[in-house]
């Protein structure tokens, strides 16, 4: 594994949000297959050294947008268990106040910008955030979370071209899972992923997303260079969903087999492999590192239990919120 | 009073508004130094620079997108589009990402951003370059819509959009840009969901929108000389609606014509006479009537074109109908 930080803490927080992230899937999982939850919600298992490697690379001032998959992003980018599950539920003290649902996630108060449940619709809203910090003088960043599935979509040629043209603080950070919903990616994108950023002259990189040093290292530097007027910037991360396209997709043989999942499962899955590295650097014993998934799965156990008990909202709210005062 | 053009009155108030708050930027095609097909923007260019007036590729989904964006993160932008009929190519980024941002994250994001852009037919321009597509957008919870029928309320309505914390769709007339209108030399705004009572009348209401305000008192004036006495409301904002000032003319002259240039199935015509009906109906002596635009797609051909949109003549017509009791048993 490449080596990026050289302070522990830093190391201890980035497994930790990583198992966070695991840990809050596993459990929404469980309220879905327990009917506890209302409609559907896309799983980020497996992509944990994304959103992690990413996020740990950026501020609170920095803004991220996020995805239908979205869950992972807005626990790396900052946010709680309670207001998470409270949301997925429908609840009062959810993010949103229950408005949004597990597609539209997001703790705004950490610069997210929102999930968003059209492939490949927040291109522009992140584009646009980094034109407003070029045009405002601000030295934030802004990453663009979207699937392999998304490079399909017209909209990101579109924004990749002004944002090349004016030079934005944008890193466009393509999770390629291998699958557009039910599809495997290679049926859908002709040529290469990174080629269609470099055509406009766009710096490119093709990164192992299950190792998040090495996701987290190359963030980093893309940016501090970013927020010197050296971006945009496009990353291609190599992950792999462990789950079906959703929670409602368990029978997916006919589109990937079960050895594939195995495999990647086994063989490369980024917790497991950080585990192992920050046990053989010293960093932390398996005693420790035991005791934090501990930690984090009570935390997440009383969070459920928390949201089950909250309120829904007043039926008052429902034609609150359409326009801003 | 000074008198302005429409188009000098909406560059002024956006220059005023500029000037005012510098988080306020132009973007969209050929904005900068062409100033618009319509030379509408002409000037701002040297005022502000090309950070804050930002000509950008032909790509609408895309500068829309990065309105929105801006938007949500402490930006106002006011995005030019072009051209009226362009909305369907931005469709998703209005409809789905700037009018639904609000309400998705309850109440946590806002996205003040203006998107102005044109309607209105008769400019022989054909299908693609002539539609009124109002209706369109007031559809859709989240958006608000201003439709300025002079000069005067160009320049009030754009202010008042340009200060609102929500995503605002101003639809300009591109036959009036060259109209001229009294325009006061101090500040002023327009507050939203205003109607403006134009014309007082005791005999019957004329609704008209935009440049059909015009055409309703046009209308008004032949059915002076021939004794009915019309009343014109122009509501100014279709989204929020003064219903009630319209809902209130109508009680007292118990007749209405609705009249805008979208096309009538479907249209703002069917959804205020919907309300008139609800709201007024045992004070009609007559069905409310919609003028809208015909449903066909705008033809090229003067000879055709010509009579797809209401007209003065139209309007009186069915005035006068409505008036003698024509109407009454309508099918």
């Amino acid at each position: 594994m490449a080596k990026a930080k050289t302070n522990t803490e830093d190391y201890l927080r980035m497994y930790r949000q990583m198992v966070r992230i695991r840990t809050f899937e596993d459990n929404a999982n469980q309220l879905y297959l327990s009917a506890k939850m209302p409609g559907l919600t896309h799983m980020y298992s497996g992509e944990e050294g994304v959103a992690v490697g990413i996020c740990e690379a950026l501020t609170d001032s920095d803004r991220i947008t996020s995805t239908h998959r979205g869950h992972g992003h807005c626990v790396a980018k900052g946010a709680n268990f309670k207001q998470m599950f409270c949301e997925l539920l429908g609840k009062e003290e959810g993010y949103c106040r229950g408005k949004g649902g597990s597609m539209h996630i997001a703790d705004q108060s950490h610069g997210n910008l929102g999930a968003n449940a059209i492939v490949g619709g927040s291109m522009g809203i992140a584009t646009g955030s980094a034109l407003r910090a070029k045009l405002q003088g601000a030295d934030d960043v802004t990453v663009c979370f979207f699937g392999d599935g998304a490079t399909a979509q017209g909209l990101l040629y579109e924004v990749m071209n002004m944002a090349a043209l004016w030079n934005l603080p944008v890193i466009y950070a393509c999770e390629n899972n291998g699958y557009s919903e039910y599809t495997k990616t290679e049926e859908i994108a002709a040529g290469s992923i990174t080629a269609r950023a470099e055509a406009f002259g766009i710096e490119a990189h093709t990164v192992d997303g299950q190792d998040v040093l090495a996701v987290n290292e190359l963030t980093q530097d893309l940016v501090a260079r970013a927020r010197r007027g050296e971006g945009p910037f496009f990353l291609e991360l190599e992950t792999y969903r462990y789950h079906g396209h959703h929670v409602g997709d368990i029978n997916r043989e006919y589109y990937r087999s079960k050895d594939e999942e195995k495999d990647w499962k086994e063989n490369r899955d980024p917790i497991v492999r950080f585990r192992g590295w920050l046990v053989e650097q010293g960093i932390a014993t398996e005693d420790e590192i035991e005791a934090m998934n501990a930690e984090i799965e009570t935390d997440a156990t009383e969070a459920v239990a928390y949201a089950e008990a909250a309120r829904y909202p007043d039926v008052s709210e429902v034609d609150m919120h359409v326009h801003s005062d | 009073m000074r008198e302005i053009t429409l188009s000098q009155a909406v560059n002024e108030a956006i220059a005023e508004e500029m000037r005012r708050d510098e988080t306020v930027f132009l973007m969209g095609e050929d904005v900068a130094e062409a100033g618009t097909p319509f030379k509408v923007l002409s000037g701002l260019v040297e005022e502000f620079g090309t950070g804050r007036v930002i000509d950008t590729p032909i790509a609408e989904p895309g500068f829309v997108g990065l309105a929105v964006g801006a938007a949500m993160t402490g930006g106002r932008p006011v995005v030019d589009l072009m051209f009226g009929d362009f909305l369907y190519l931005v469709m998703d980024q209005l409809c789905n990402q700037a009018a639904k941002q609000h309400y998705m994250s309850g109440g946590k994001l806002t996205v003040p951003m203006v998107l102005r852009t044109n309607l209105g037919a008769t400019r022989r321009s054909a299908a693609q370059h002539s539609q009124s597509l109002q209706a369109l957008v007031a559809h859709i919870p989240g958006l608000k819509v201003a439709m300025p029928s002079s000069a005067y309320e160009a320049k009030g309505l754009m202010k008042t959009a340009i200060r609102d914390n929500n995503p605002v769709v101003i639809f300009e007339d591109k036959l009036m840009y060259q109209d001229k209108a009294p325009i006061p030399e101090e500040d002023y705004l327009i507050p939203f969901g205003e109607a403006h009572i134009k014309r007082e009348g005791s005999d019957i209401t004329l609704i008209g929108t935009s440049s059909m305000v015009q055409v309703a008192e046009a209308a008004a004036d032949m059915l002076s000389a021939e004794g009915i006495s019309a009343e014109v409301i122009d509501p100014r904002t279709l989204v929020p609606l003064d219903e009630a000032a319209l809902v209130e003319s109508v009680k007292r002259t118990s007749r209405a014509i609705v009249i805008d240039e979208g096309h009538q199935s479907y249209g703002v015509t069917s959804e205020i006479a919907s309300r008139l009906n609800e709201k007024a109906f045992y004070h009609l002596d007559a069905p409310v009537l919609r003028m809208g635009a015909m449903d066909v797609p705008v033809p090229f051909s003067p000879a055709l074109e010509d009579i797809t949109v209401p007209t003065p003549e139209g309007v009186a017509e069915n005035a006068r109908k409505l008036c003698s009791g024509e109407l009454i048993h309508a099918a």
